[in-house]
């Protein structure tokens, strides 16, 4: 079909109505409203549809330059060298310190927690979801399933700060009203059904023919899921862990609610610390002068959080590659 | 000697346990989901009433109402939507029915991957320097809106791809038979059909952007609004107006942080109250999203 449209676009621009258009026959042209008209609508209207496709290399060169041009301004009144040993971060004191170690500390630990609720708990959903769930019970749960990461994160926040807190506190008295704990549980219970429906989709594209050995050798459903399914799958399951870590890592409003805003350098999980986000927050929201060190400081937290989420997702993206190439 | 029966029955127990365990991590984000809804309903629900949506915020907790948030959150929606749709759906027609393979179509995809993949407070950095403080916008619907857009653009384009591609190429052949443009066979044909995935994937946008928080919080969005934009209408010509368009304003989910952030009881009511509003737009967003869907997959038989 595209063999005569884009023949009609290789001559130059003047000759719209020269007999080297072959697509559109000369006694056509004379009825309808011609060729010529035709074919710069098209064109104009492509190059309109392209300018908007173009506009996602535009709105992330704009994020990078933004991150970059701030963050260089910081650097020139930080060293570098204090800004990545340093362990305390204090950048609105009048003593102030810029590490960012303990931001780093807090967005990490509360990731792992949230990834300790969310693989195990994900891996499983998408193993019975896959494997044994009936039909009619997959199509119900699904969507339900689904609704856990469209649930606003503000919400999730306050159900960390004032149901999963109090409820954690029960058994643990000690445990303090802003706890890394506590939001880190709730998202992984928030990202679970991005590490299960992709870990999902990845284990129901392993052949049946698989499956099928396993069980001639006797092996049961469990087995044919750990040490067939999980395994031919691994790639694709691998990328959902990914997807599950970058949206840990670039949560806010669970760890800015109820993991306190206290920059702290501990990797105790029991206790309150901000993490990257919740600073950026916290600051943003204070109303920091255009130009003053606090502002810019935000713009260097954020590059260190872009570039986190951008290794995963890289990593994440190529391991998507090769699930899609796997069968 | 080994005896079979004993090692087959272990072998079914085995299975049964991990059937029960598949069940139970299943059953806990949907017990947690229950949980949500149900401690938001018992702390919130005496608060939602006439006098809470319809009044504006107030030091005074028991006479705080959403009004501004609502109205904030509805009118944003309008330009994030106003303004992601069009884009993303021509960013999505042109990577699936115009351009060709080349190294520039394969530099936009991957950075659009990449692009969804960006957490959201990044976005908010970005028009906080760009729009708030390099071109001066101020805090206003519009810089609020081109926020939201940009953040949802690659939901928009990913559906729009996906609905044109499950259209069959015999109707884009059939049409070009016909002497058709490619852009008469994308008016015509591919866009009314793709519509309804369109729509779907556009409302999955909307109700994740509606909950958005953190690039909001971002951008310097004030939470204590006791006024509504300007009215979209006027009495004399040109009887529309986009003045509200540079109004500042505030939405759900930011009145309902500034509410949990306050220690006493009665703000965290409201701000249950004002979760359990939010979350029903959000959940009926979904459910219409899963109806579209539903009824879709049953009328198209290509």
């Amino acid at each position: 079909m595209s063999a005569g449209l884009r023949s009609s676009e290789a001559p130059s621009a003047s000759s719209s109505a020269a007999p080297a258009r072959i697509d559109v026959p000369p006694a056509a042209s004379g009825l309808m409203l011609g060729p010529g008209k035709r074919y710069w609508k098209d064109r104009i209207i492509r190059q309109v549809l392209q300018l908007a496709a173009l506009s996602s290399i535009i709105i992330t060169t704009a994020i990078v330059a933004i991150l970059l041009v701030e963050s260089s301004t910081f650097f020139r009144q930080v060293s570098i060298w204090e800004f990545l040993t340093d362990t305390q971060w204090t950048p609105l004191f009048a003593n102030s310190h810029y590490g960012i170690l303990p931001l780093v500390a807090g967005t990490l630990v509360t990731t792992g927690v949230a990834l300790a609720v969310a693989l195990p708990v994900g891996t499983m959903t998408a193993i019975y979801l896959s494997e044994y769930a009936p039909f009619a019970l997959r199509e119900i749960i699904k969507p339900a399933l689904e609704l856990l990461s469209a649930v606003p994160t503000v919400v999730y926040g306050y159900f960390a700060l004032l149901f999963v807190t109090p409820l954690l506190q029960k058994m643990w008295p000690d445990l303090p009203t802003f706890s890394m704990l506590s939001a880190g549980v709730v998202m992984g219970i928030m990202i679970i059904p991005y590490v299960s429906s992709l870990s999902e989709d990845a284990m129901r594209a392993v052949p049946m023919l698989l499956r099928e050995g396993a069980y001639a050798l006797g092996a049961n459903k469990m087995i044919t899921s750990i040490k067939v399914v999980y395994p031919s799958a691994l790639s694709g399951i691998g990328a959902a862990y990914i997807l599950g870590i970058s949206r840990a890592i670039g949560e806010t409003m669970i760890v800015a609610i109820a993991a306190g805003m206290k920059p702290t350098f501990t990797l105790n999980p029991a206790q309150p610390a901000a993490t990257i986000t919740a600073y950026i927050v916290q600051v943003s929201g204070g109303d920091q002068p255009h130009g003053s060190v606090g502002f810019k400081s935000i713009f260097a937290a954020g590059l260190v959080l872009f570039l986190m989420t951008l290794g995963f997702n890289i990593l994440g993206h190529i391991l998507r590659k090769r699930f899609r190439e796997a069968y | 000697m080994i005896d079979t029966a004993r090692l087959i029955s272990r072998r079914k127990r085995q299975d049964m346990i991990f059937n029960v365990l598949g069940i139970a991590c299943l059953s806990l984000g949907i017990v947690t989901l229950g949980a949500l809804i149900f401690d938001l309903a018992a702390d919130g629900m005496s608060r939602v009433n006439w006098q809470f949506l319809t009044s504006f915020v107030s030091r005074r907790a028991s006479q705080a109402g959403v009004l501004s948030a609502c109205v904030g959150s509805l009118l944003l929606m309008l330009v994030t939507v106003g303004l992601a749709v069009p884009m993303g759906v021509a960013a999505g027609v042109y990577l699936e029915e115009y351009s060709r393979r080349n190294w520039l179509t394969t530099i936009i995809e991957i950075n659009i991957a990449n692009l969804a993949g960006v957490p959201s407070i990044i976005y908010g950095l970005m028009a906080l320097g760009v729009l708030v403080h390099t071109f001066h916008m101020g805090t206003t619907l519009l810089v609020g809106g081109i926020t939201l857009a940009l953040l949802i653009l690659p939901i928009v384009i990913v559906a729009t791809r996906e609905a044109l591609r499950a259209i069959p190429n015999g109707i884009r052949e059939a049409a070009y038979a016909l002497g058709a443009t490619r852009w008469q066979v994308i008016k015509d044909h591919l866009l009314p059909y793709s519509a309804g995935g369109i729509a779907t994937g556009t409302i999955i946008a909307m109700s994740r952007a509606i909950g958005e928080t953190a690039p909001l919080v971002t951008i310097g969005v004030p939470t204590f609004i006791a006024f509504l934009p300007p009215a979209p209408f006027q009495s004399h010509f040109p009887f529309l107006t986009f003045k509200w368009l540079d109004s500042p304003f505030t939405v759900l989910p930011i009145q309902m942080y500034s509410w949990v952030s306050r220690p006493t009881a009665d703000f965290q009511r409201n701000a249950a109250a004002a979760g359990l509003v939010l979350i029903i737009m959000t959940l009926s967003l979904n459910a219409a999203a899963i109806v579209i869907r539903y009824r879709l997959r049953k009328r198209i038989k290509w």
